[in-house]
């Protein structure tokens, strides 16, 4: 039950900070250099349009969809799926670990919003005997700036063993070319704490159905924070290779192995926890998006 | 289907049929029309999934939600009078029909009449031309037709017509019909899914190759490596993967989730139509899908196609034709055999819709195996400078993020002078490609600088098959363009998207971003499209003819809807003879609904 309050305060904790995610479009366009070329038609223009391209609403001579000749009255222009929003959940990986210590963890991703513009809740944690042991929880407003970029501007929540933390959360997350998934994110925290999440991903296909994940994480702090075991410089990676079976495009088991290591200070946290500052880890799980 | 699918399909055939299918029985021809062949007299012949035929000036019909059966799992399906496909309408020439369209549904629906020339308040489109029929509600529909051939009707409501709602509109010439045969089949082939295809759309959101079964994978890697070594598998991968495109990006959906039908029917049911044996068959041949493009053939017959979207074309024999929804091809045979299929294989190759000619009940022919999947091509990626080694061609969007790659813009030295000195600018389409400022951006994975220009093409997965394919560049439209003028004026507009994040618009500009084309009324001008996707669109322009014109600037074929195929750039002339407010839009449903949508504006 424990893990469930937790839970739920974290969560509720997320939805309090989620008013002031409101903040978050002003706190990206001050961070995205291409925010203002798009307030026109809200998809972030970028400025890499040539002097000489084209007006799109040139040949509107003026009309718009709800002004002009032969407007019906009191009918609206049709209300297609781009004026629509969606929705999605990934639970990325949901899995039982085996390592020195066997605990649980999870990765998931909600997302609601349109093709440009979404709020996005990503969180990552680990859990053992039915209790969080720790997560790191990011709300985070997310623009497009290109064709496969989007800026992020957010909040992030840490729980686990210490003080429960949290940060402003600015960062980009994308494709890049050969498919790379990749995830950069800064942290400003209290007391003038910094730190930086940097991800990787990617999916090799051997088959239509049998997939191969490599994944790589790491975190850098700016400064030691011995109260949650976080020291500074380099100080944690993981990197892993997860082998799913898609038995849907939405449903995979999986089993894989992950190394995981910790620099520097965290390493000496760790070990004056009693704990070990390198392992490697079996992992069994699934996977699923809706 | 699949074809795994489709066996299994087959052991069951008669346990599943369509409930529905019956109520069409017997109800073929019931509305008569003897008037409607005096001479030639060919008819429709009744039998198992026959659909209803209704005629004459007034017509009712009903929409509502009916039970159907097409995979073995019952499913609630839109129907106009209760069938899939609705029914099919004869009008004639000339007569001024009044069309009552009462909706049982519990969501607002409408009819849009797809080709035929009329009034904008009577073109169906909610939102546009009215505010759409309300649950309960009987519209009127009251049009005179200034035209014939083959034609279809179907919902332009949220995404009802892939929930069925369907049927072609055939009408007759006032004087008499002017293509002869003994017999003629309509075949409305479209595509079902048990799913709502709203949570389709959503989940192409999420993932937008979630119905791809044919990406490429490292299997496919090392055979070709074995295949022609490791350098020219790695070469082959490159600038796909640079780009993040995929090759076997053909479709958004598939036989994972569509099951394909003709007249209502799968595979398994196999549609069949009779004949007997000398006769000369007309086949009107409309595509209804929801997202499926056809390769259709009848092996061992040769197709004579003498209509295109419901106008005479000269008569052009082939083996084979690609469609996509929206268009309609009229086709002549001869069988000779006693049985031949229909084969429509989706143009990403995983399943097909098929049917059977047959001179009586119970003799088929074989089915023929799906054709292998094709990657795309350079030339789809990059248009003319497809068929050198040259990257130069397309300009990726490499920025954003500290990202940016530092890539050569070359293709873009356009050679002026061919529009200096002589008579007209206008006489032929300009070459000069003009990206929109809303092309870069987020909302655009792809921009084409050197688009290929030809229609000789028939397209992935039909060049050199070893068939005679139909192409654009081989229709004719009997008796030239209906205005003699040349284009006053020329606009462009670019068919865009972003795969990645499933979004789908002109000029980078989804609808509701957007703002009307608008027309000066009487204006001839010329509409450019340029295809700046992998994917062919079939942009059908509500209201006005589409007059398409070779890259001469030489009238080609008339036309109501025009496939535009990936890195292509067509162009063809409007007379914007009719005011008011109009759609425009490529028929993919997910794709319109995505917002590769336009309003026209006649004023």
């Amino acid at each position: 039950m424990s893990a469930v309050a937790t839970g739920i305060a974290v969560w509720v904790r997320l939805l309090a900070v989620a008013v002031l995610s409101a903040a978050a479009p002003s706190l990206l366009a001050q961070a995205d250099p291409h925010a203002g070329h798009g307030a026109d038609n809200g998809a972030g223009i970028s400025s890499d349009a040539p002097a000489g391209a084209r007006d799109p609403n040139a040949y509107a001579d003026g009309i718009g969809l709800t002004t002009g000749p032969y407007l019906l009255p009191g009918v609206a222009p049709p209300h297609t799926a781009d004026q629509h929003d969606f929705a999605g959940l990934l639970l990325d990986r949901f899995e039982w670990v085996a390592a020195d210590d066997n605990f649980g963890a999870y990765d998931a991703t909600a997302w609601v919003g349109g093709t440009y513009k979404k709020l996005l809740v990503k969180s990552e944690g680990a859990y053992a005997d039915g209790e969080l042991d720790e997560s790191s929880t990011d709300l985070l407003y997310s623009s497009a700036v290109s064709s496969y970029w989007d800026a992020l501007g957010g909040l992030r929540y840490d729980t686990g063993p210490g003080p429960n933390r949290s940060w402003l959360a600015v960062g980009m997350q994308g494709l890049a070319p050969y498919w790379f998934e990749l995830e950069a994110t800064a942290y400003l925290g209290e007391g003038g704490r910094t730190g930086l999440r940097l991800q990787a991903e990617y999916e090799l296909l051997f088959t239509q159905r049998l997939v191969l994940q490599p994944r790589a994480e790491v975190e850098i702090y700016g400064r030691n924070d011995p109260k949650t075991a976080t020291g500074s410089g380099l100080s944690s990676a993981t990197a892993g290779l997860r082998l799913r079976y898609e038995v849907s495009r939405q449903f995979a088991p999986y089993l894989g192995v992950e190394w995981a290591r910790n620099f520097g200070n965290t390493a000496e946290y760790a070990h004056a926890g009693g704990g070990v500052s390198s392992e490697v880890r079996c992992v069994a799980g699934i996977r699923i998006w809706i | 289907m699949s074809v795994d699918r489709y066996l299994r399909q087959r052991e069951f055939s008669l346990s599943r049929r369509v409930f529905l299918q019956g109520l069409g029985v017997g109800t073929a021809m019931a509305g008569g029309a003897p008037w409607l062949y005096a001479a030639a007299s060919p008819r429709p012949l009744a039998h198992g999934g026959a659909t209803a035929v209704l005629s004459g000036r007034e017509i009712d019909l009903l929409v509502a939600e009916t039970w159907v059966n097409f995979t073995g799992k019952p499913r609630l399906a839109t129907t106009i009078n209760g069938s899939i496909p609705a029914p099919t309408l004869r009008l004639r020439e000339g007569d001024t029909v009044t069309i009552r369209v009462t909706n049982r549904l519990r969501e607002t629906t409408s009819i849009h009449w797809h080709g035929i020339i009329l009034p904008f308040r009577m073109d169906g489109v909610p939102g546009i031309s009215f505010a759409g029929i309300a649950p309960g509600e009987t519209f009127t529909y009251r049009f005179t037709l200034r035209q014939s051939g083959t034609y279809w009707y179907h919902s332009h409501s949220g995404m009802q017509e892939q929930t069925g709602m369907y049927g072609a509109l055939i009408v007759e010439p006032r004087d008499g019909p002017r293509i002869r045969a003994d017999r003629e089949h309509v075949l409305l082939l479209s595509d079902w899914m048990d799913e709502d295809p709203m949570r389709v759309l959503a989940r192409l959101k999420n993932q937008s190759d979630v119905y791809n079964v044919n990406r490429p994978t490292a299997r496919d890697f090392f055979r070709d490596v074995a295949a022609d070594g490791f350098d020219s598998a790695l070469a082959r991968r490159r600038m796909w993967n640079q780009m993040r495109m995929n090759p076997t990006d053909l479709a958004d959906l598939s036989s994972v989730v569509l099951t394909y039908l003709v007249n209502g029917m799968t595979p398994a049911d196999n549609w069949r139509g009779l004949y007997r044996a000398g006769e000369r068959l007309r086949l009107r041949f409309i595509n209804g899908c929801g997202n499926t493009l056809y390769d259709v053939r009848i092996p061992g017959l040769k197709l004579t196609v003498v209509q295109a979207d419901g106008q005479d074309v000269e008569p052009v024999t082939v083996d084979e034709f690609r469609f996509g929804p929206g268009e309609t091809y009229d086709v002549m045979v001869e069988p000779r055999d006693d049985a031949y299929t229909i084969f429509a294989q989706s143009m990403e190759r995983t399943g097909f819709a098929a049917g059977t000619l047959s001179v009586r009940e119970g003799v088929n022919a074989p089915v023929p195996a799906l054709s292998a999947v094709e990657w795309l091509t350079m030339a789809d990626m990059m248009g003319a400078m497809g068929h050198g080694s040259s990257h130069d061609g397309m300009v990726m969007d490499h920025s954003g993020g500290g990202m940016a790659m530092d890539h050569m813009h070359g293709g873009m030295a356009m050679d002026h002078s061919q529009h200096a000195g002589h008579f007209d600018p206008l006489a032929m389409p300009s070459t000069e490609v003009r990206h929109a400022s809303s092309e870069y951006g987020p909302s655009v994975d792809m921009r084409v600088d050197m688009p290929r220009t030809n229609l000789d093409d028939p397209g992935i997965g039909l060049r050199n098959n070893g068939r005679r394919v139909l192409t654009l560049a081989d229709l004719h439209t009997i008796g030239g363009p209906m205005d003699p003028r040349g284009p006053g004026r020329e606009i462009e507009l670019h068919l865009t998207g972003n795969m990645e994040r499933y979004s789908w618009s002109l000029d980078g500009l989804e609808f509701g971003r957007s703002t009307p084309v608008h027309l000066q009324s009487g204006e001839r001008l010329r509409v450019i499209l340029q295809n700046d996707t992998m994917m062919t669109h079939p942009m059908h322009m509500h209201g006005l003819w589409s007059e398409l014109e070779n890259d001469r600037g030489e009238f080609v074929a008339r036309r109501h809807t025009i496939p535009v195929q990936p890195a292509q750039r067509i162009s063809y002339l409007v007379t914007a003879d009719a005011l008011g407010r109009w759609a425009w839009h490529c028929h993919l449903m997910y794709h319109m609904d995505s917002g590769m949508f336009r309003e026209v504006v006649v004023s």
